[in-house]
Parts: structure tokens; C-alpha cells; sequence
């Protein structure tokens, strides 16, 4: 709520700095002999307006973050604060319940206890609340009279205002590589308290997946985070089952398309073939659990398996191949393309069948284009989330059964998070281990698949 | 004519010709046939979703003749147009009113089977129209969640007999759920909606649009347009390809790591989840943004170099505006992904009971996809329905939102 109210402020002086300051370069135009400036004075104007906005969203940016900590700091120090319990969930519980209340946007407590604190927050609340907006109209108001006073005929507004435009480009391009930054360091430490607790060695090769939320965290035992079960079921289901489904039919796709298919075939298929790509993963993963698990339990059944799961690794496996479909099959098909005609050309006028000039002339040509799809594929297959969330078990399983029930590294980080474990605990933290391998494959695979498209696409050129 | 103009067609030879040819025809109808599957496969999910998702938007309803003038309730308008005007309906005892004319209608058995929220339908209808106390009125309200299913022939067997008794009767019936789509989540698959959602899902894709949108247009053009050929452009460029192939939940774990850390109280609320689907979207914009930029000729650029502007005037004048389309393309692609992603969300607990719609950017919510996961897990047939009900509606959004896409790209796709 507050947010909202500095960042409207900030947008308002911005543009109360932007009117004045344009007006004040106007006048300079009427006085001025010749009639002309330095810059536009619509640059004077941005001039102002960005000298106030800037350091008003940086201000905004750090309060926002740090604002609640001291509200929290304030509350805890009223009277009351003493019969709060120790334990972290309660504690935080009834702090929360006194926060909602004072913000209005609960009518009442559960928790006597948070009673007490409903006052003191709403104190603490309306005390930062009125020292971030006094520090925005201060920040802003030092920001725009510096500018403003900078002011003069032969002010180079427009060289200054696109240094700071240039800057906001480069701040912009470099969120991607604070991103990148951020997942890594975030993984990295998490993965690192919990290799404090789990030998990596019994992580990274033991066989049985067991965490226990509810253990001692002092005392882990090592055993229960074998993590092989979990990397074999996304194997399995990711880069096997999925890939026997994906890479046939894609390429088939593919082939038929670029090579047989009538254009105005093509320009109905193609659209419908990346209807399948776009439609959600919760969609598949429910599709999976509800029409086609069944459906291959009962095979199963008629088969003559004795006991078959209702959560098996195929069901999630087939479904995981439809959704990459279009995927392999527009990686293959940019690559087929990509092939020079006189190749093609060449091995027609041999006598060559079609089927022929593609079995042996195009698709080898092609080939390290289709590689590099088919890894990118497996990349998305692997990390894929809702569908075995949804299909797949939570049993670890190692087996090559494609009828077993089986669990993979994504199904295990969401179970392990949206329990209600402390993020003290092996267990929760073993769910940012997992996504830090998953993290290092995928992008491993999407490095060299890159490095592959790259040099093939020279080739020809 | 065979035998001595071409001396090499010998029988051997016939015969290795027609098996290449019979191999080029399985070739061919092999590549047709996984086109047929792929598309077939696509029809049957489409088809379930639908054929299951039709009777979603309807529920049981049974109907209740409620004579308001043995009710003596005061319906005065100005107290109606009052926040306070359902207490006050509840106050003058409307639910037992209800209960007792549904009592009269269906019998004993019938009005146990009521839903227990159906005075409300009855409340809204007088707030919307005050005067309708002074006469009689027949109202479909919603049956309970057990006669719903024994009425849809599942359940147990008593509820099956009654709910097959009031059909003879005409009163009960599957009417069309105008509620679904202004109501939030409950637990009870008679009472659900998904505006809750709905509303949560716009909420959280506005904060992802205003973030990732400016921030991937402009470094798509700091890349494109400034960027020097050196190591740090090259690490830049492999960061976002890179962020763009990594999986949804990765996504998940950093707005887990460093936004629920840096504002705890914000959990499940839609500015972390825009902030978290920005983060996945900003890439996908800037690799769209830069092939539209790139596919402006660089004669623009020149002229307007030549006629005296500075580099970023020929940027944001001339540059900006030619590749806005191609660059709105790639967006509202992101965001369709965006708007079906689920997993990152899980990540950052937007998985909870939310029962009623948000009502700003840090109040909790949930999502559209997301609650189609919760009520997946919900084992009641009715539940079945609604979530596909659900479904279709996000399919909706989805297909609408490329729709759109592509109108752009064949409405502004120009060829200099």
C-alpha cells in the first residue's frame, strides 16, 4: 500500500520537476537573442525530471526492503513483546495476525496474544510510513533543485540526458547477468549449508531416497539423501520415455513438412503442431494424471501385470513427449532447412528417391542442427515440473520398469519446499542441492547444444 | 519398349526399383502419420478438456418458490445499498425464510440437501432489487455438493432416489453458472469460482509486464544498437541465452532465495510471483526485441545520422517505433508463457487457500493455472468438472493471446 502511495509520489514530482523545468527553459528561449539553446527544452526537462525519479526509485527500492525489518524492530520492542514464544513459527504467526489487523486487512485476531500487538504495528507502521514519504519529498526535492539550479541557456541538457539514457540501457542489459548472478549464488549456498550436513559423496551417489522432514536436523542421516533414485527417474522420464515418443515423431513431423507437404498444408500444421507447445504444463500434468494414467494402468492389467501403479513413469513420460513434439520438430525443421538445395538437387538428379536423398544426404547433413534440438529438448524435458509433479509419484524408485511409479528431481524440490519444514533442516535445503544439479545439466546442455548450432550454421555460409 | 533402349532394367532391377519405391511411399505415409498422430493427440486432449469441462460451468440447482409477504422482511433501499446490507438480510432471519420455503417445496429430505450458502443467492437478489420483498419470487439456488453428484447419478443410493425423485418433479436442474466466474475458491465444487484467480493472474502478469517490458526492450537495444563487440557483451549475450533454456522451477528457488528473504511478508502475493515471472520472461523479450531491431535496415539509422541526430534520438525516433510490433510479438508470447507457468509459483507459495480475490498487488492470491493444480487434487467428481471447466477458460486466454500475436506479426510484417 505504501509502495504504491511513494511510487505515485515519485511519478508526480517527476512530473511537477519535468513542467517546471521546461517552462524555466522556455524562458530562456524567449530572452535569449537568437532564439535558440543548447538543447530543446524539452530536454531541460528530462534533465529535471530524471534527477528527481532516479534517486527517488533507488530510495524506494532500499526501503521497501529494509522498512519492514524495522517495523518488526519497533513492535518486538513494546512491553508485550516478552510473552511472545521463542519458537520461530509461533512467534511469527501472531506477529503476522497483529501485522494483518493493523493494515486492515484482517477484522480480527485468533491469537489473544496478538492483541497486544496490534497497536504498536499500527504505530510502527504509520511512523515509517510518514518517514519513507517525508525522505522521498527530501530526496526528490535535493535531486530536482540541483538540477533545476544547473539550468542555463547554454546547458547541455541533451548530451546529459542521453549519458543517463545510455546508462539505463546498460543497467537493463546487465539484469540478465544479475539474474544468472542470483540463481547461481542463491543455489550455491543453500547447496553448500546442506553439503554441511550431507556428505556430497552420499548425496551424489547413494541409493535410497528417504528425507525425513520431521528428523532431528542436528543429526541427519546420510543414507536417506541418496539422490541416484531421483537422477535415474528424470533420466527415465525425461530423456528416455519422452525422447522415444518426441524425436521420432518430430522429426517425421519435421521431414514431412519441409519435404512432401503441400504449402498450404504446411500453413495449417505448422501453427497447430505449436499449439502443442503452447498449452500449460499444469494442462498436460492433469490430463496425464487423469485420462492417460488410468488408461495404461487398465492395459497393464489386461496385459497380465500383477500389480500395476496408477502413477507410473510412462504415463508422465508419454505426455512430457507430446508436449516436446513441436519442439523437435522446429529445431529439425530449421535445420533441414538450413541444408544448401544443390545438395538436394545434386542427389535427385543421381536418381535418388526423396526418402533416399533424405535418409542419406539431408538429414546427415543436418545432423548436428537435429543433435542440438534433440539436446535442447532433453534440457526442457528434464527440468519440465507440473506434469511429473502431477503424474509422476513421490516414491523414489529405481527400476526400468516403465510401469513402476518413479520420482524426479523437480517432483522431489517441490515436495521438499511446500511442506511446512524449517529451512534449517536437510531435508529443505537438499530440495536447492537438487536444483543445483538440475541447474548444472540443463545448462550444460544448453552450452553445447549453442555451441553446436553455432559452428553448424557456419558451415554452409 | 524397355528391353533394348535401357539394357540395365533387367528383372533384378524392376524388382529393387518397386522396393524403392514401396520404401519411399512407407517413408512418406510414416511422416504423415506422425503429423496425424500429433494433431490427433491435441484433438483428444482439446476434446476431454471440453466434453468434461462443459458440465463445469453448470451447476445443480433445485428451485425454491419464496413468498416474501408471509416473510416480513424489510428490504428498505437505502439500508440495501450499504455495505452492511447482507448482515442486516442475515439479521432479520433470511436464512431460516429460505430454509422454511425450500422445506415446503422439496420436503424434509430435499431441504436438508439445500446448499448451506444458498441464502446468499437470495440476499444478492434482493440487494440488486429491494422491491422484490413485497412479492413472491421463484429462485434456482445452488444443491448441496452430495445431491449435486447423486443428481449426476454418482454417490450414494438414498441421494440418487432423491435426487431422481425432485427431477420427476422438475426441481431440480443444471442450470448455467453465472457465479463461476465472479466467484473465488471454496470447498465445497457447488460453491467455486475462479475469479479469484482470474483476478490474481491479471494482478501478477500486470507486475510482470511492467517489469519485464521496459527492462528487455531497452537492453535488447543497449545489445543491438550500442553494445561494443567485447568479453563483457559476450557474457551478457550467453547470460540471457542461457536464462532462457533454464527450467521454470530454477526461477522458482531464486524468488524463494532472495525475494521471500527480502520481503517475508509478502509471501503468495501476486508482486512477488510478477516479479519472479519477469525474471523468466525478460529473456524471452530481449531475444524477440533484438530480431525485430535487427530486421530494421540500417538505412534508417544512416538518414538519420545524416540529418544531424544523435545516436539515441536514431534509436527511441526512428529504430523504437519500427521494431515495436516485431518486439509486441515476442512479448505477448512471453507472456503466454508466463501466464500458463506454474511451477515457479509453487516455489514461492502461491499454493494456498485463497477464498476470496485479491484486492491489490500484496494481498495473498492465487492464479489461474495454479488453482486448476489445487483442484486437481481435490478427488470430488464436481471438482473434476470445474477444474476443466477452469482449463478451458486459461486455454481461452492462451489461444486468444496468440491470436493476437499474430494478427500483429502479419498486420505489421513489412519487407523493405
Amino acid at each position: 500500500m505504501s509502495l504504491t502511495i511513494l511510487l505515485l509520489l515519485a511519478l508526480g514530482l517527476g512530473l511537477a520537476g519535468w513542467l517546471a523545468a521546461r517552462a524555466r527553459a522556455w524562458t530562456f528561449r524567449k530572452a535569449s537573442p537568437t532564439g535558440r539553446l543548447a538543447s530543446l527544452p524539452s530536454y531541460h526537462a528530462w534533465y529535471v525530471a530524471l534527477w528527481i525519479v532516479l534517486p527517488v526509485l533507488v530510495f524506494i527500492a532500499i526501503w521497501s526492503a529494509v522498512a519492514p525489518g524495522l517495523v518488526t524492530q519497533s513492535v518486538l520492542a513494546a512491553p508485550a513483546a516478552d510473552q511472545l514464544p521463542a519458537f520461530g513459527f509461533q512467534r511469527q504467526t501472531i506477529l503476522n495476525e497483529a501485522r494483518a489487523v493493523a493494515t486492515g486487512a484482517a477484522q480480527g485476531v485468533f491469537n489473544p496474544l496478538a492483541r497486544e500487538f496490534v497497536e504498536p504495528y499500527r504505530d510502527a507502521l504509520s511512523f515509517y510510513n510518514w518517514i519513507g514519504i517525508a525522505a522521498t519529498l527530501v530526496i526528490a526535492f535535493l535531486g530536482g533543485a540541483f538540477a533545476f539550479l544547473r539550468l542555463k541557456p547554454d546547458f547541455t541538457a541533451r548530451t546529459r540526458v542521453e549519458r543517463i539514457v545510455m546508462a539505463i540501457l546498460f543497467g537493463a542489459s546487465l539484469v540478465a547477468i544479475l539474474t544468472t548472478i542470483g540463481i547461481f549464488v542463491s543455489l550455491v549456498f543453500e547447496t553448500l549449508r546442506f553439503f554441511g550436513m550431507v556428505n556430497p559423496i552420499d548425496f551424489l551417489f547413494g541409493t535410497h531416497w528417504a528425507p525425513d522432514p520431521m528428523s532431528n536436523p542436528e543429526n541427519p542421516d546420510p543414507t536417506r539423501y541418496g539422490a541416484i533414485p531421483l537422477f535415474w527417474g528424470t533420466l527415465f522420464i525425461g530423456a528416455i520415455i519422452a525422447m522415444i515418443v518426441a524425436i521420432p515423431l518430430g522429426l517425421m513431423s519435421a521431414v514431412y513438412l519441409t519435404q512432401y507437404a503441400d504449402p498450404r498444408l504446411r500453413a495449417w500444421v505448422k501453427p497447430t503442431l505449436e499449439i502443442l507447445a503452447g498449452v500449460p504444463t499444469v494442462v498436460y500434468g492433469y490430463f496425464a494424471a487423469l485420462t492417460i494414467a488410468p488408461a495404461i494402468r487398465d492395459l497393464a492389467v489386461d496385459l497380465g501385470a500383477s500389480n500395476p501403479s496408477s502413477e507410473s513413469a510412462l504415463a508422465a513420460g508419454l505426455v512430457m513427449g507430446v508436449m516436446i513434439i513441436p519442439f523437435v520438430s522446429s529445431m529439425a525443421d530449421d535445420s533441414i532447412a538450413a541444408v544448401p538445395q544443390s545438395m538436394r538437387d545434386g542427389s535427385l538428379a543421381m536418381g535418388a528417391t526423396t526418402n533416399e536423398t533424405i535418409r542419406r544426404v539431408l538429414v546427415p547433413a543436418a545432423l548436428p542442427g537435429i543433435v542440438a534440438g534433440v539436446m535442447l529438448a532433453i534440457s526442457r524435458a528434464i527440468g519440465e515440473t507440473m506434469i511429473v509433479v502431477m503424474a509422476a509419484s513421490t516414491a523414489a524408485n529405481l527400476s526400468a520398469n516403465p510401469l513402476d511409479s518413479m520420482t524426479t528431481v523437480t517432483v522431489q524440490i517441490v515436495a521438499m519446499l511446500t511442506g511446512e519444514g524449517s529451512f534449517d533442516h536437510p531435508a529443505t535445503l537438499s530440495a536447492f542441492a537438487l536444483g543445483f544439479v538440475l541447474f548444472m545439466v540443463t545448462l550444460g546442455l544448453n552450452f553445447i547444444a549453442l555451441r553446436v548450432v553455432k559452428r553448424f550454421r557456419e558451415a554452409y555460409e | 519398349m524397355s528391353e533394348h533402349i535401357a539394357p540395365t532394367r533387367t528383372p533384378a532391377f524392376e524388382a529393387r526399383l518397386k522396393k524403392r519405391y514401396a520404401a519411399e511411399k512407407r517413408f512418406r505415409s510414416l511422416g504423415l502419420a506422425a503429423i496425424v498422430f500429433s494433431v490427433a493427440v491435441l484433438i483428444y486432449l482439446l476434446g476431454t478438456m471440453t466434453f468434461n469441462g462443459i458440465g463445469g460451468f453448470q451447476r445443480a440447482e433445485v428451485e425454491v418458490p419464496i413468498d416474501f409477504t408471509q416473510a416480513g422482511l424489510s428490504a428498505d433501499p437505502a439500508t440495501m445499498k450499504t455495505p452492511q446490507a447482507l448482515q442486516s438480510l442475515q439479521g432479520q432471519g433470511l436464512p431460516e425464510v429460505v430454509q422454511y420455503f425450500a422445506q415446503e417445496s422439496l420436503g424434509e429430505a430435499g431441504a436438508a440437501e439445500l446448499g448451506a450458502q444458498a441464502w446468499r443467492d437470495v440476499a444478492q437478489a434482493i440487494i440488486d432489487d429491494p422491491s422484490i420483498v413485497r412479492g413472491e419470487q421463484t429462485f434456482w439456488l445452488p444443491a448441496s455438493a452430495d445431491l449435486a453428484s447423486g443428481y449426476a447419478g454418482e454417490g450414494s443410493r438414498e441421494l440418487q432416489a432423491l435426487a431422481a425423485e425432485l427431477d420427476s418433479a422438475g426441481k431440480i436442474d443444471k442450470n448455467f453458472d453465472v457465479g463461476f466466474f465472479s466467484r473465488a475458491d471454496a470447498t465445497n465444487p457447488q460453491q467455486v469460482g475462479i475469479w479469484g484467480a482470474l483476478k490474481g493472474s491479471m494482478l501478477t502478469m500486470v507486475v510482470t509486464l511492467l517489469l519485464a517490458f521496459p527492462i528487455g526492450v531497452l537492453a535488447a537495444l543497449y545489445l543491438e544498437e550500442y553494445a561494443p563487440k567485447n568479453r563483457w557483451t559476450d557474457l551478457i549475450e550467453l547470460s540471457i541465452n542461457n536464462l532462457a533454456a533454464v527450467p521454470s522451477i530454477i526461477f522458482g528457488l531464486l524468488g524463494l532465495a532472495v525475494f521471500l528473504t527480502l520481503f517475508p511478508n509478502l509471501r503468495s502475493a501476486p508482486v512477488i510471483g510478477g516479479m519472479t515471472l519477469a525474471l523468466m520472461t525478460m529473456p524471452v523479450i530481449v531475444i524477440a526485441g533484438r530480431n525485430a531491431i535487427k530486421a530494421v535496415p540500417p538505412s534508417i539509422r544512416d538518414g538519420a545520422l545524416a540529418v544531424g541526430a544523435s545516436p539515441v534520438q536514431v534509436v527511441f525516433h526512428h529504430v523504437l517505433p519500427l521494431a515495436l510490433p516485431g518486439i509486441l510479438t515476442g512479448t505477448i508470447i512471453g507472456m503466454a508463457r508466463a501466464l500458463g507457468e506454474t511451477a515457479p509459483l509453487l516455489m514461492i507459495g502461491m499454493r494456498a487457500f485463497v477464498a476470496t480475490p485479491p484486492d491489490g498487488f500484496t494481498s495473498p492470491a492465487t492464479v489461474l493455472p495454479m488453482q486448476i493444480f489445487l483442484w486437481s487434487d481435490e478427488i470430488d467428481r464436481g471438482f473434476v468438472e470445474r477444474t476443466s471447466a477452469a482449463i478451458i477458460v486459461l486455454l481461452l486466454f492462451l489461444l486468444l493471446m496468440n491470436g493476437l500475436a499474430i494478427y500483429l506479426r502479419n498486420k505489421f510484417e513489412k519487407k523493405w
